[in-house]
């Protein structure tokens, strides 16, 4: 690779890739996400890989691309140009793809989308429910472009807009446009990005910073990993162009512990991009320099907040400080930095290529442009989905999502992880925008959205949060160290059926003092929660407080297994399950729970083929 | 033990301050946890207090200053694996392999931890055995893993 000295050198790079790209006449991708990954891709690639490389066909390239977006149906492979998608492909698929669509042109019907509403088979894409509904801005490029290839990424128009922004625009002018644009930060306040920008340029100082937060701690979302995964040339574009507006020289990219193949992929992107000229000094020979490093996080939710993320890349503990004085002007090593989410940096680009103008004109009056959510928990179809913002709950979790997944009614959906809060499904007209959200009590986050349905108990649900954030909580503060826990004891009681009449008024009230107190956002947004649970849901709390009863079925303590002796074939499978050996009987004959000794797994309840065992 | 590679980790980040977290992982991934003696050579040539560098490896979730065992099985308890049937997955975990998270079953065989998310939402609950994932899994198939990998391990002996 020679380095790219000017916007001449770039378009004749990018003329020489699609070249010989065009020697192929067909293009297989295989999803190499983290979730394809679970169901067995890197087999399916292997297996593919040699077949090709045995083979004199040398007209077909297989590319292992990022996230798909479709998890829940992977392995996910894709032949371009027919495109035609394969889902569900297996190890033993890969000779007859090879041989008949590949070979022949002949579509196989077995691994085909099964539309479950309008019970067809569907070819492509396209035609897919899960995608039509969406607008993939962002996350498009995925399945175009291997990720440690800079060369596909250049293909797609990549660091064109570094190119445009570096030489034809001056650093105010990106800011006007980014502001124009509307676009805010995706990582869960919406502090409008341009703005920031602005701040941290004006800010004093000879040294400034750009960091990318990709500590994705919110539990259930995953798009930031993703796309770092997927694109990381994309989120480092992003971030070139905001240090050339800002006047930052050095950037960090802070990365969870959790995510290996997301710090590996955007290395070996940084890597690249400094044999190409595109970070180091003197970038596309514009005299502007900025270079990257990747920072590993290690573990701890907290580190999601800014304060709290610059302690940990400076090597400390990651307590949160007072945000008195904002990171803008005194953050990394007391210098003015500039921290946005990963998916805001890949938005970047976009806008500065095609336009504010055109980025405004998707979306709602205040949320502009797309949002990457990850639709999972109790829905059929789960994964990734990017829709524009405004776009109406039902939408995205029946239409896109295909509605519930094993005949248990929806009744609500988790947006904004931690912090976020439960809406239910009598708010499903709701358009998903930032200021919506918040109005009925949750919030946008940074994308998570759990469905939940009637299995789901939210009881346990408001605990399962508490208990997350208690156990987060860095423990600085007091009103977040103490009040959490116990606002955890108080939901534990009523999950266990102890708790009273004044419990939901004691829970109210210190999650109000919490959320009022407290230093940071993980604090302040600790009620959301339980809050929301309450507006919504409070019947259920009643239930497990006045008749001891949990109507989901989930709380432990309120449960009981048992076998009806009716439907019991007495084929013994559910004592063979039982890790405890709690269940006894005869064979042929029925089964019984020794209820002293059931640990309530409910495996017993998974194997029965009758469906004797019930529980209540 | 042997702690010559602590200097060869520390070499390679530079003895930079800033690369104390890194630093932290590449040792816990050579020698399944951080050995006290480890902490004391950071300390001393990133010049740091061992106060510091102690209380970074213990506020962070992924250090253990304990050894861990040949395995690592990790739970996510993440919301979608939570609303999905995660805590009976831990139910499962802790009756089989007889230990709490953050604990190593006796014959230092199996770890147990668990996550707040590991970002494999879509397929919850999501169990992680040695860097790999399995997807969709209940108590069953989870117990059948485990298992499995106990009895090759424990027929050919466990090598310490």
């Amino acid at each position: 690779m020679r380095k790219i000295e000017s916007v001449s050198d770039l378009e004749k790079w990018k003329e020489n890739i699609l070249k010989k790209q065009q020697q192929y006449e067909m293009v297989l991708s295989v999803c190499g996400g983290t979730g394809c990954h679970a169901y067995g891709c890197k087999k399916v690639r292997d297996q593919f890989a040699k077949a090709l490389g045995k083979s004199s066909n040398r007209k077909v390239r297989l590319r292992f691309t990022g996230c798909r977006g479709l998890c829940e149906r992977g392995p996910i492979v894709t032949i371009q140009p027919q495109g035609i998608f394969y889902q569900r492909v297996q190890e033993k698929d890969v000779p007859l793809i090879l041989s008949e669509t590949v070979g022949k042109g002949k579509i196989l019907d077995h691994l085909l989308y099964d539309d479950s509403v309008t019970k067809r088979k569907v070819n492509s894409e396209k035609e897919i429910p899960f995608y039509k509904a969406q607008n993939r801005l962002v996350l498009g490029n995925n399945g175009l472009l291997e990720p440690t290839k800079i060369e596909d990424y250049i293909a797609v128009g990549g660091y064109h807009a570094l190119a445009k922004a570096l030489l034809n625009m001056g650093p105010e002018q990106i800011i006007d446009e980014v502001k124009a644009s509307g676009l805010r930060g995706r990582g869960g306040a919406g502090f409008p990005t341009g703005k920031k920008w602005e701040d941290c340029r004006r800010a004093p100082g000879d040294i400034k910073y750009i960091v990318c937060n990709c500590d994705e701690g919110d539990p259930g979302a995953y798009m930031d990993r993703s796309l770092l995964e997927g694109n990381p040339h994309s989120v480092l574009e992003g971030m070139i162009i905001g240090a050339y507006a800002i006047g930052g020289s050095h950037g960090y990219i802070y990365v969870r512990h959790e995510y290996p193949l997301a710090s590996k992929n955007a290395e070996t992107a940084i890597i690249q991009a400094r044999k190409a000229g595109l970070l180091g000094k003197d970038i596309l020979g514009s005299g502007f320099g900025f270079d990257v490093e990747i920072a590993k996080g290690g573990g701890a939710f907290v580190c999601g907040e800014s304060t709290a993320l610059i302690a940990s890349i400076e090597g400390r503990v990651g307590e949160p400080r007072s945000k008195q004085i904002h990171t803008v002007e005194q953050g990394l090593w007391g210098k003015p930095t500039n921290l946005n989410n990963v998916e805001t940096w890949a938005n970047v680009p976009l806008i500065i290529k095609e336009g504010s103008e055109w980025f405004s004109s998707i979306g709602t009056e205040r949320s502009k442009g797309t949002k990457i959510f990850s639709l999972v928990g109790k829905v059929k179809n789960t994964g990734l989905v990017e829709v524009p913002m405004g776009i109406t709950l039902k939408k995205i979790i029946f239409e896109i999502g295909g509605g519930q997944q094993d005949g248990k009614r929806i009744k609500a959906v988790q947006t904004g992880g931690p912090s976020g809060g439960c809406i239910p499904a009598s708010l499903f007209d709701l358009p998903v925008d930032f200021d919506s959200l918040t109005g009925v009590g949750s919030m946008m986050g940074s994308g998570g959205m759990i469905v939940m349905d009637e299995g789901t108990c939210m009881v346990d649900v408001a605990k399962y949060f508490v208990h997350f954030l208690q156990e987060e909580s860095c423990g600085k503060c007091l009103p977040c160290r103490e009040g959490l826990k116990r606002m955890g004891e108080i939901l534990d009681n009523i999950a266990e059926g102890k708790g009273d009449e004044e419990s939901l008024s004691l829970l109210e009230e210190l999650a109000e003092v919490v959320a009022d107190t407290s230093l940071c956002g993980l604090g302040k947004t600790a009620a959301n929660p339980v809050l929301s649970a309450l507006r919504y849901f409070r019947p259920e709390f009643e239930a497990h407080i006045r008749q001891r009863r949990c109507p989901a079925v989930v709380c432990t303590s309120l449960i009981q297994y048992s076998i009806s002796e009716a439907d019991c074939t007495g084929c013994g499978a559910c004592a063979k399950v039982c890790p405890i050996q709690a269940i006894t009987g005869e064979k042929k004959k029925s089964h019984r729970i020794h209820l002293d000794l059931c640990s309530k797994c409910g495996s017993c309840k998974d194997v029965c083929k009758s469906s004797a065992v019930t529980v209540q | 033990m042997d702690f010559e590679q602590v200097g060869k980790i520390i070499d390679k980040h530079q003895e930079k301050r800033t690369a104390l977290i890194s630093i932290l992982h590449d040792i816990q991934d050579r020698y399944h946890h951080l050995p006290e003696e480890a902490l004391r050579k950071v300390a001393s040539r990133l010049k740091m207090d061992l106060n510091d560098v102690y209380g970074v490896a213990t506020f962070y979730k992924s250090f253990s200053l304990a050894p861990q065992g040949k395995h690592s099985v990790t739970l996510c308890l993440g919301t979608a694996c939570h609303v999905r049937g995660g805590p009976k997955m831990l139910r499962e975990m802790k009756n089989l392999l007889e230990i709490d998270p953050g604990q190593t079953t006796q014959d230092q065989l199996f770890s147990l931890n668990v996550v707040n998310c590991l970002g494999v939402c879509a397929i919850g609950p999501v169990m992680l055995v040695d860097g790999k994932f399995y997807g969709e899994m209940n108590p069953i198939k989870a117990r059948k893993i485990i298992e499995k990998i106990g009895k090759n391990k424990r027929k050919n002996g466990v090598k310490s």
